[in-house]
C-alpha cells in the first residue's frame, strides 16, 4: 500500500533525478533550466512520466533527451519511466531560469533578452536585430553580429570589439 | 547499469567538460522516437480524417521538399555564415514536416505506405520515403532545382512570407496538434523570412551582377507565386471545418510583405500573372500531385537508401 506521504516522496526523488539531466548541446544546462522538462508526475502505480517539449521544431536533441531522462529516473529506482511530449504552449527563451542564465553567461554564452512579443501580423524586419548583448567574456556592450545563425539552431554568432573575441548569443525566441 | 561518470567536473575547464560526465549521452541510432509520444491526435469533431490527413500532408511536404532543396547548399554555400544559416532553416523545416506527416498519420492511417511485416520504419519516415512524386502535395515553387545563391533567397523569401501568413493563422486551428505545430513554426518562418528579406535587399542594392543574379532567379520562380494562392478543394474543406487555412485569404497579407520587400530592394514587380488574377484552382499542379521533373529527381536522391532497405533501423 503506498501512502500519500510515499506518493510524496516519489515524486520528489522522481523531479530530482529528472531535473539533473542535462541538455545535449548545453550540457552546461539541465533541462529544468533550458524550460525544456514541463512536468514530472508519479502515478499510484510508481510510474513515472516526465514531459518535455522540444525547443525548434527541427531539435535532434530529443531522442537523446528521452534516453538521458529515462535513464536517470531508472537510476534512481523507478523501472516505471516514460517520456511524454509537449507541443504547447510553444518553448521560448523566457523559460530558461537564472541560474540557467548564470550557466550560459559563465560558460561564455550570452544569455538571450526578453523573447519578443507582438499583436497583430509577424512585423518584417529588414535591418539587422538589434539586441542589447555584452560580451560574455569582457562585459563591452561594443559588439557586432557575425551571423544570426550559429552552431546550434538557437544561437546567433556575436564578435567583441573590445576584446575581439567571438561569442554565441541564444536568439530570443 | 553501468557507472560512467569517469570525469570530474572540474577536471577541465571547457564549457563542454560537461559532455564527458556521462558518455550514455551520445547512444544515438538505438531507436526511434515518435514525435508526437503522448500527445493527444484524436481528430476534432465534425472533421473528416482523411481531409485533415491530406492537408497535413501538404504543408508537411511543403515543409520536406524544400528543407531537401536547403540541405543540398550544405558545404557548398558561398561561405561558412550562409553555409550554416541555409542548414538551420532545412532543419527547422524538416523538423516541421516531421511534425505534419506525423499527425497526418495519425488522422488517417490508410493514407500511410505499408512496408513488409516486422518492419521498423515510423509513419512519417513512410510517408517521406515511400511515396511516390505523384503521391507528394506540395507546391511546386519547394521542388524548382536549384540554382544560384541568389535564387535559393528568392525562394526562401516567396515561400517564407507565404508559410508564415498561412501558419500565423492555422495557429488558432481547431485541430489542437496541428494549431501547435504552427505556432511553433511562426517562431522559426519569422527569422527565415528576415533572412532572406535582408539578402534580397543586399543583392538588389549590391552589385550589377548580384542584382542580374537576383532579377533571373526572381524570373525563374515567378510562375511558380500564384500556384501559392490557389484553393485546392482540400484546403477548401480543411477550412470549412475549421482545421485548415483557404490560400486564398492570405495574399492580400503576403502581397504587402513582398512589395515592402521589392520596394526596398528598388526591384519592379514581375509581370507574369499573380494572385491578383484568377485564384480559383484549375488542376494539374503540385496539391494535384502533378509535379516537373525536378521532384522525381529530389526524392530519388532522397528515398533510395530507405527504400533498399525497407527493415532498415538507424
Amino acid at each position: 500500500m503506498i501512502t500519500a506521504l510515499d506518493q510524496d516522496r516519489a515524486l520528489e526523488r522522481a523531479r530530482d533525478a529528472a531535473s539533473a539531466v542535462v541538455d545535449p548541446e548545453l550540457p552546461m544546462l539541465t533541462l529544468a533550466d533550458l524550460g525544456v522538462l514541463r512536468d514530472v508526475s508519479v502515478g499510484e502505480d510508481g510510474a513515472v512520466v516526465a514531459a518535455i517539449t522540444p525547443t525548434y521544431s527541427g531539435c535532434p536533441a530529443m531522442a537523446a533527451m528521452r534516453d538521458d531522462l529515462v535513464r536517470e529516473l531508472r537510476a534512481a529506482g523507478f523501472a516505471d519511466a516514460r517520456v511524454r511530449v509537449v507541443l504547447e504552449p510553444a518553448w521560448t527563451t523566457d523559460w530558461i531560469t537564472p541560474a540557467g542564465r548564470a550557466a550560459l553567461a559563465a560558460a561564455g554564452i550570452s544569455p538571450p533578452g526578453p523573447a519578443p512579443r507582438r499583436s497583430g501580423p509577424v512585423p518584417l524586419r529588414l535591418t539587422p536585430t538589434r539586441r542589447a548583448v555584452r560580451c560574455p567574456r569582457c562585459g563591452s556592450d561594443d559588439v557586432v553580429v557575425g551571423s544570426e545563425f550559429g552552431s546550434t539552431a538557437c544561437k546567433a554568432l556575436y564578435r567583441c570589439q573590445a576584446c575581439l573575441e567571438p561569442f554565441e548569443h541564444v536568439k530570443e525566441i | 547499469m553501468p557507472d560512467v561518470r569517469t570525469h570530474e567536473p572540474d577536471d577541465h575547464d571547457s564549457a563542454y567538460s560537461g559532455l564527458l560526465v556521462n558518455d550514455a549521452h551520445w547512444a544515438f541510432g538505438t531507436d526511434f522516437e515518435d514525435p508526437l509520444a503522448g500527445v493527444d491526435t484524436t481528430v476534432p469533431d465534425g472533421v473528416d480524417p482523411a481531409t485533415l490527413a491530406t492537408y497535413c500532408l501538404m504543408l508537411g511536404d511543403d515543409a520536406l521538399v524544400l528543407s531537401q532543396r536547403l540541405g543540398e547548399w550544405c558545404s557548398n554555400a558561398p561561405d561558412l555564415e550562409e553555409d550554416i544559416a541555409l542548414s538551420n532553416i532545412a532543419l527547422d523545416l524538416l523538423g516541421q514536416a516531421r511534425l505534419l506527416l506525423a499527425r497526418a498519420a495519425a488522422a488517417d492511417a490508410s493514407q500511410v505506405p505499408a512496408l513488409p511485416d516486422g518492419s521498423p520504419v515510423p509513419d512519417e519516415d513512410r510517408l517521406a520515403y515511400f511515396r511516390d512524386a505523384q503521391q507528394f502535395r506540395n507546391v511546386r515553387l519547394a521542388e524548382v532545382a536549384n540554382g544560384d545563391f541568389a535564387q535559393t533567397i528568392v525562394r526562401i523569401l516567396l515561400f517564407s512570407s507565404w508559410r508564415l501568413a498561412l501558419l500565423d493563422r492555422l495557429s488558432r486551428s481547431r485541430d489542437a496538434v496541428l494549431a501547435a505545430v504552427a505556432a511553433k513554426g511562426v517562431k522559426e518562418l519569422t527569422y527565415h523570412r528576415d533572412f532572406a528579406g535582408r539578402w534580397f535587399l543586399t543583392l538588389a542594392r549590391g552589385t550589377e551582377e548580384s542584382r542580374r543574379r537576383l532579377l533571373a532567379g526572381l524570373a525563374e520562380l515567378w510562375p511558380y507565386w500564384s500556384e501559392l494562392f490557389e484553393t485546392y478543394d482540400v484546403e477548401r474543406a480543411a477550412a470549412l471545418s475549421g482545421v485548415g487555412v483557404d490560400p486564398a485569404d492570405v495574399a492580400a497579407e503576403v502581397e504587402a510583405v513582398l512589395d515592402q520587400v521589392l520596394s526596398a530592394s528598388g526591384v519592379d514587380r514581375p509581370v507574369l500573372p499573380s494572385p491578383t488574377g484568377a485564384r480559383e484552382h484549375t488542376g494539374h499542379k503540385g496539391r494535384d500531385g502533378v509535379h516537373t521533373e525536378a521532384l522525381t529527381e529530389l526524392l530519388a536522391e532522397l528515398q533510395v537508401v530507405a527504400r533498399a532497405h525497407p527493415r532498415g533501423q538507424w
